[in-house]
């Protein structure tokens, strides 16, 4: 039987990891992720996991702390924000070129400078080509879900990658909100005892993880085969994704497409923002204005094809970045959502907006603004600015 | 504890076959160091020579399990694998007894990995920590590190007509150590400073009479010289049969001599105290 409770999304994700019961943690506080830690070493304190808690010295020395664990053969968690994953930066690619499935909450922040302590997605964007299943969040809901699905999407023999579970700062990880909590009995059934392969700690078979690529090069083919492997995991992330949705009614896939079937224009956004805009779509739909809205889940693999399908019928679409990727063209969501539709036929209009930077609210009246911006382009059938921002102060 | 004859009788946890450069005593070190550990071992790799030369994929020279992650962090990644046994061995996952062994070179030591050393150190790991120190990196040619001497050539601290070598004294890793209050800390002869390479053996020793590296250990906050030199060698008897300090005995820099002479001699009086007190 779940539970209904009232937690904050630190919490929930916190409860998350006491029911999943990782053999070693290793955690560097950070705002706004710390509340994890602390909850987290609490239950430490009381026996209610049999972990062994790393208070490392450093962000850099949590994930060097949890490479080296993942490679013992540890079921190994950990948990940062913004400059924190920033300082991991260096050690993610490692931990994903060794396969190892380690599970991380990001929650997000903005990084410095300014130094800023609110949310945006700059933190994870900067890490999104490090090889790791980067999974967004709406709400603490998805949040404590997402981190029991993580556990079992890393472990699958056909992926073994690292997963990073993300979710917006103080707007997801400070607010309370009810939640629905799984029985710690069938967290533990779901996601099952962790039986690495090749590990350190197995003595009669040694093994050499992390060998010097230095005479032969195989580099190149390394990276080849994680492509391959981070693809193939967005199956695995349905499959799981489906059968947590039998243990909790709540099922989950690459992306969450809202009244998107009939929709003109549609909106596309990752993390808290898909609830606002989840409101504006119903209110414009009691205006008998055609929106729908899409939210991306899986950010890493990105599900190009999957999202082709899901929004070509659109006759203009937005996409909102919480992260600006300087001198790019647009963030980096609305470039591979536009790339993803390049080869299309009848594709709809794109454009891109960014938004939230540092905290910066997100009200309905800005998201209402691109629903109206998106109607205007399907009258006139031109777009007056491609890149645009919202809410940011002339 | 088995003397030096009994242990010599143990397999080898690391094979020949390594890409490590004649001369280099590194792998005399490893090989001596982890004979005296009974049990299976875990080691860990800072990247440096060591690492290079001896998992060049797809082959390993490690007998036993092995992990290389990064430069500066050999001591977390070891402070992981450790932390994991004790989970798995409180859990009933795991019965063996396994030891933890971490290398690194004086620049992933003294200098990029310091923290991440003085973390896991603070933390109480049940783990060994080997600095391999060249005096500088080596790995990649020759840099200065902040184990090299005063008045050293280095490719990052080059004689010049405006310089003598390096400008600093180098930074007394042990007594770092020691003051972290470990059960256990100790210098031990060490050795590849431009001098020939059939040499290794014979300028440790030299660096130990002239007391630039003496031997010491620290157990449980006493401190013990373990051998002191029936007299005293100059320290030019070790500076000069090594390239990087030729330049030291032109005309010109007899005072870099004289300085480092007396702050070897200072260091000595200091470690002399604190063996005695």
């Amino acid at each position: 039987m779940a539970k209904t409770v009232a937690l904050t999304g630190n919490a929930a994700c916190a409860q998350a990891m006491r029911q999943i019961n990782p053999d070693v943690v290793a955690a560097y506080p950070i705002t706004p992720q710390t509340t994890i830690v602390e909850e987290f070493a609490t239950f430490v304190a009381n026996g209610k996991v049999n972990t062994e808690f790393i208070n490392v010295e450093s962000e850099h020395s949590a994930m060097s702390a949890c490479v080296g664990a993942s490679a013992a053969g540890a079921r190994v968690m950990t948990t940062t924000s913004s400059q924190g994953l920033a300082l991991m930066w260096e050690i993610l690619y490692i931990a994903s070129s060794l396969r190892l499935p380690i599970v991380m909450h990001n929650v997000n922040r903005t990084l410095s400078g300014p130094i800023n302590i609110h949310c945006d997605h700059s933190d994870s964007m900067g890490a999104r080509d490090a090889g790791w299943i980067q999974l967004f969040c709406e709400n603490a809901q998805e949040a404590y879900d997402t981190t029991i699905q993580a556990i079992r999407i890393a472990e699958n023999k056909n992926v073994h990658l690292p997963v990073m579970i993300l979710y917006d700062g103080f707007i997801i990880s400070h607010a309370i909100t009810r939640l629905e909590l799984l029985e710690d009995e069938d967290v533990k059934k779901f996601v099952g005892d962790y039986k690495p392969e090749k590990y350190l700690l197995d003595i009669e078979n040694p093994v050499a993880v992390g060998s010097f690529d230095g005479l032969h090069g195989f580099y190149f083919e390394h990276k080849k085969v994680q492509n391959e492997v981070i693809e193939r995991s967005k199956d695995v992330i349905v499959k799981v994704g489906n059968e947590y949705g039998k243990l909790s009614g709540r099922s989950y896939g690459l992306f969450e497409e809202y009244k998107l079937d009939d929709a003109e224009v549609g909106i596309v956004v990752l993390g808290s923002t898909a609830g606002t805009a989840k409101l504006v779509v119903d209110q414009m739909r009691d205006n008998n204005k055609k929106v729908g809205l899409l939210k991306l889940r899986s950010f890493r693999p990105f599900p190009a094809k999957e999202l082709f399908d899901s929004l070509k019928k659109l006759k203009a679409l937005a996409v909102l970045d919480r992260s600006s990727s300087t001198g790019s063209f647009g963030g980096p969501l609305f470039g591979e959502i536009r790339s993803a539709f390049y080869d299309g036929k009848n594709s709809p209009k794109i454009i891109g907006y960014i938004y939230g930077l540092g905290g910066r609210d997100v009200s309905l009246n800005d998201i209402e603004k691109v629903c109206n911006d998106l109607s205007d382009i399907v009258k006139t059938g031109k777009i007056k600015k491609e890149i645009d921002y919202l809410g940011v102060r002339e | 504890m088995a003397n030096l004859r009994e242990l010599s009788k143990r397999k080898d946890k690391l094979s020949g076959g390594h890409r490590l450069c004649a001369g280099c005593a590194a792998s005399i070190i490893v090989r001596q160091i982890l004979m005296a550990a009974n049990n299976p071992t875990v080691v860990a790799c800072a990247t440096g020579c060591l690492e290079v030369s001896t998992t060049i994929y797809p082959y390993t020279a490690w007998r036993d399990s092995y992990i290389h992650n990064a430069f500066e962090n050999a001591a977390a990644t070891i402070s992981g694998v450790e932390s994991a046994y004790k989970s798995l061995k409180k859990q009933g996952k795991i019965n063996n007894e396994i030891k933890f062994v971490a290398f690194g070179g004086d620049g992933g030591t003294y200098d990029i990995g310091f923290q991440s050393l003085s973390g896991a150190f603070e933390r109480g790991h049940n783990i060994v920590y080997v600095c391999y120190d060249n005096g500088a990196y080596m790995n990649t040619g020759i840099q200065r590190s902040s184990a090299t001497p005063i008045g050293a050539a280095t490719t990052t601290t080059p004689i010049g007509s405006q310089s003598y070598g390096k400008k600093e004294y180098r930074k007394d890793l042990t007594v770092c150590m020691a003051a972290h209050n470990v059960p256990y800390v100790a210098q031990a002869s060490p050795s590849k400073w431009r001098h020939p390479s059939n040499q290794s053996v014979e300028m440790a020793r030299l660096a130990v009479q002239t007391n630039y590296w003496p031997l010491y250990e620290v157990e449980y906050g006493k401190w013990k010289l373990n051998h002191k030199p029936k007299e005293r060698k100059p320290i030019v008897e070790w500076l000069k049969p090594q390239g990087r300090f030729s330049h030291l005995f032109k005309p010109g820099n007899e005072a870099v001599l004289e300085e480092f002479q007396k702050n070897v001699d200072l260091e000595w009086e200091r470690l002399l105290k604190r063996c005695e007190a």
